[in-house]
């Protein structure tokens, strides 16, 4: 296990808080190239962790984490409480439905309640996008972004990164980074923070990246992101390394995007066949939850040693065990990090 | 307060429907008498020490009536969009509309085109226009279906009242706060596309010819809606258009940090139609300029950007946010006076917006040049949600004077 001042790659990064200068994780557009390699390369060492029979080490002892979630989560919300849980902390848990949200209180008198209970961290998960740092703006502690609307979400991208990492290490592929290699993400990318957050996050650390969707859920202007546009997933497959597929966000939609989850699984789905026009050993990804036989067919889904699916759930313990403890490092007064606040 | 004794103002540079003009103003009996003249034996006399005496603003169409404001801005009259809670979609509320800004601020309700602004049924138009009604509004959004839009302006044409519509294309915008393009989909924000406008405008225009109506626009934004506009005045349409100067000072950059001040409707657009904005006032397409003054307090604006209300508090910025378009060229002083005061009294028939003999003495007295700096903390508005909040800008209101009673403020 590597201790956090002596990172294997220092030499990457400017040292001490230099390396990490923000209070808050709201979004990877506010992130340099090598932040992200900070936060990747710090959360290796809590992958190591995990993997141990005794997963904890007692770093924010004593510190409240407010898991303060506005909008439905089981994955993220989990993957959350047992990080934080797993660094010490005290972690405690708001659900919108069962809060003053629904009595009215506007998100600021929320956050102000927050705030004043003294959390050492608030994990912000909200419908609207710009949620998260209207929040940030509002209290004294540093607030995580765990998805507002269809802006950011910055954990996943990392996470997603960390598990592709991961997954080219494993096959002995040098891998720090993504430099050449070719990415395709299919599915709702309109509705999608998770697609926004990947696309910055894979094209800076080197990777091309094609989005594939009907233009209906294709965003106007996307272009201007860097992504190279496709509206055939065939032609999107062509060559690829890696394929991210992202469900259909019924929930965020009013109108009707396409026809039927049957068109759509026969035009965008991802079979075995359709993945053979990909590179021969692509990688599969899915942030979940999966909608098995509309994006994804269970075959694909469940290829051993090709689809990552499940080391990404993994790696998201990982990647928000090392964004709690960066960004408690102030008020921890860790040297190097500034003062307790 | 009636106006007591005639006043005679020296000593300024008048802005007239004929140019800038030297010579003295004198007020009688609430009216502007002479233009160019000189005071009387026992005239009231001022000196304007060299400022612009021009015609009091009249704002068409705001969504609040804030008098001290409208009186900081300079604006002697505004026309109040029916969105109120409740709707001025009865002549009773109306009345009550018509007369609450007297005397020292005059209020022209703009009567609900339809129930509720549901955009169903047709109100009563005819009883509201008794009331003091000096138009007819849409509210702040289309009316969807044609043979309604058809029907209530055959309707408004009878009464001869003008119709302000909204013209944004209600399915296309669906639930967006932001034009599609790069910015919206950097901040994941809802968004439709721009041409939502130019769609609405095209129906509105070809239904407002067929039924012989008077259409104003109060905001077209986009380069395409403009150039309609344009092709739709070339060829006689009795139509005019409106805008508000945060589309032809703001493009949708200034929504990047989901500043909610920057919530408008219609929402922000793109540099480029900006740019077609400032062309089409310079061209003499745009008719009006106006403050679409909507303040609102941290209830309905501190919250996250698609939460939020539109709107945004005008009416102390207006003037000059006008100026600096003389400043950079775009017009001239004389045309300036026109876009916030001459144009928009024709529109609604009110005998004001221009200093000449026989209309209304609402007077204010102008330093164009004086530097100052918009604070949104310390307005005069009843709250403070200026998308222009920081910015240095020019030109203020030195005196005002509404039918030749001076205003303090």
């Amino acid at each position: 296990m590597t201790s956090t001042e002596t990172s294997p790659h220092a030499a990457r990064y400017p040292a001490g808080a230099l390396a990490f200068p923000h209070r808050d994780l709201i979004g990877i557009g506010q992130l340099e190239r090598h932040e992200i390699l900070f936060l990747l390369d710090e959360a290796e060492q809590w992958v190591a962790l995990n993997r141990q029979a005794t997963k904890r080490e007692n770093r924010l002892a004593g510190l409240t984490v407010i898991n303060a979630f506005f909008e439905n989560s089981t994955r993220t919300l989990l993957s959350f409480e047992i990080a934080g849980k797993r660094l010490g902390a005290d972690v405690v848990n708001m659900h919108a439905a069962q809060s003053s949200v629904k009595k009215g209180e506007t998100l600021i008198d929320t956050a102000i309640t927050l705030n004043a209970m003294r959390a050492d961290a608030i994990v912000i998960r909200h419908g609207s996008s710009g949620a998260t740092q209207l929040i940030a703006d509002k209290v004294g502690c540093p607030v995580l972004n765990a998805g507002d609307g269809q802006h950011e979400h910055p954990t996943q991208a990392l996470l997603d990164a960390l598990a592709l990492r991961h997954a080219l290490r494993d096959r002995g592929e040098a891998a720090d980074d993504f430099t050449g290699l070719k990415i395709v993400i299919c599915g709702d990318i309109l509705h999608s923070r998770v697609a926004r957050s990947n696309l910055l996050g894979l094209q800076a650390l080197g990777a091309t990246v094609r989005l594939c969707a009907p233009p209906a859920l294709m965003p106007a202007g996307i272009e201007a992101m860097g992504a190279e546009v496709y509206h055939d997933f065939d032609a999107a497959l062509d060559g690829v390394d890696v394929v991210m597929m992202l469900r259909l966000q019924n929930e965020r939609m009013s109108g009707q995007f396409i026809p039927s989850a049957r068109e759509y699984h026969h035009l965008y789905g991802l079979t075995k066949t359709r993945l053979r026009q990909a590179s021969r050993d692509a990688l599969v990804m899915h942030p979940g939850p999966m909608n098995r036989g509309v994006e994804i067919d269970s075959e694909v889904a469940d290829m051993i040693d090709r689809s990552i699916i499940t080391r990404q759930v993994e790696m998201g313990v990982a990647i928000r065990m090392a964004a709690l403890d960066v960004l408690t490092r102030r008020s921890r007064g860790v040297p190097g990090w500034g003062d307790a606040a | 307060m009636k106006q007591q004794r005639p006043l005679t103002i020296e000593g300024g540079r008048l802005v007239t429907p004929a140019g800038v003009q030297g010579g003295a103003l004198r007020l009688v009996d609430g009216c502007i008498d002479g233009v160019g003249t000189a005071a009387q034996d026992g005239d009231e006399v001022i000196d304007a020490g060299g400022a612009l005496v021009a015609p009091g603003l009249v704002d068409l169409g705001v969504f609040a009536i804030d008098k001290p404001a409208f009186h900081f801005g300079g604006i002697t009259r505004a026309a109040l969009m029916p969105d109120q809670s409740p709707r001025l979609d009865l002549p009773s509320r109306v009345s009550y509309i018509a007369k609450s800004g007297k005397p020292d601020f005059w209020v022209h309700p703009l009567a609900a085109a339809t129930r509720d602004l549901a955009g169903a049924e047709i109100a009563e138009l005819g009883l509201m226009r008794e009331a003091g009604a000096r138009g007819v509004a849409t509210g702040r959004q289309w009316i969807a279906d044609s043979g309604t839009m058809l029907r209530l302006l055959q309707y408004a044409a009878m009464l001869d009242l003008v119709v302000v519509a909204h013209p944004e294309d209600a399915a296309l915008a669906g639930n967006a706060v932001a034009t599609a393009g790069e910015v919206a989909t950097r901040r994941g924000l809802p968004s439709a596309p721009a041409e939502a406008e130019s769609i609405a405008l095209t129906r509105d225009i070809a239904l407002a010819e067929m039924a012989g109506a008077r259409i104003h626009f109060r905001q077209v934004t986009t380069r395409a809606g403009l150039e309609i506009v344009r092709q739709a005045k070339a060829r006689g349409v009795s139509v005019t258009c409106g805008v508000t100067p945060a589309h032809f000072m703001l493009s949708d950059l200034a929504t990047v940090d989901f500043r909610t001040f920057a919530r408008l409707s219609p929402p922000l657009r793109s540099e480029d139609e900006r740019q077609a904005v400032r062309e089409a006032i310079g061209d003499g397409t745009v008719d009006v300029i106006a403050s679409g003054h909507d303040p609102r307090g941290p209830e309905d604006k501190r919250l996250p950007f698609s939460d939020a209300e539109p709107g945004m508090a005008g009416a102390e910025t207006l003037l000059a946010m006008t100026l600096s378009l003389v400043r950079d060229e775009v017009i001239d002083i004389g045309r300036a006076f026109e876009l916030v005061a001459t144009k928009p009294a024709e529109i609604l028939g009110v005998p004001a917006g221009a200093i000449a003999p026989g209309l209304e003495a609402d007077v204010a007295i102008i330093d164009p040049d004086r530097p100052w700096i918009i604070q949104s903390a310390k307005m005069e508005a009843t709250a403070g949600n200026t998308p222009f909040d920081g910015q240095p800008t020019q030109g203020r209101v030195l005196h005002l004077y509404k039918g030749g009673v001076p205003i303090r403020h």
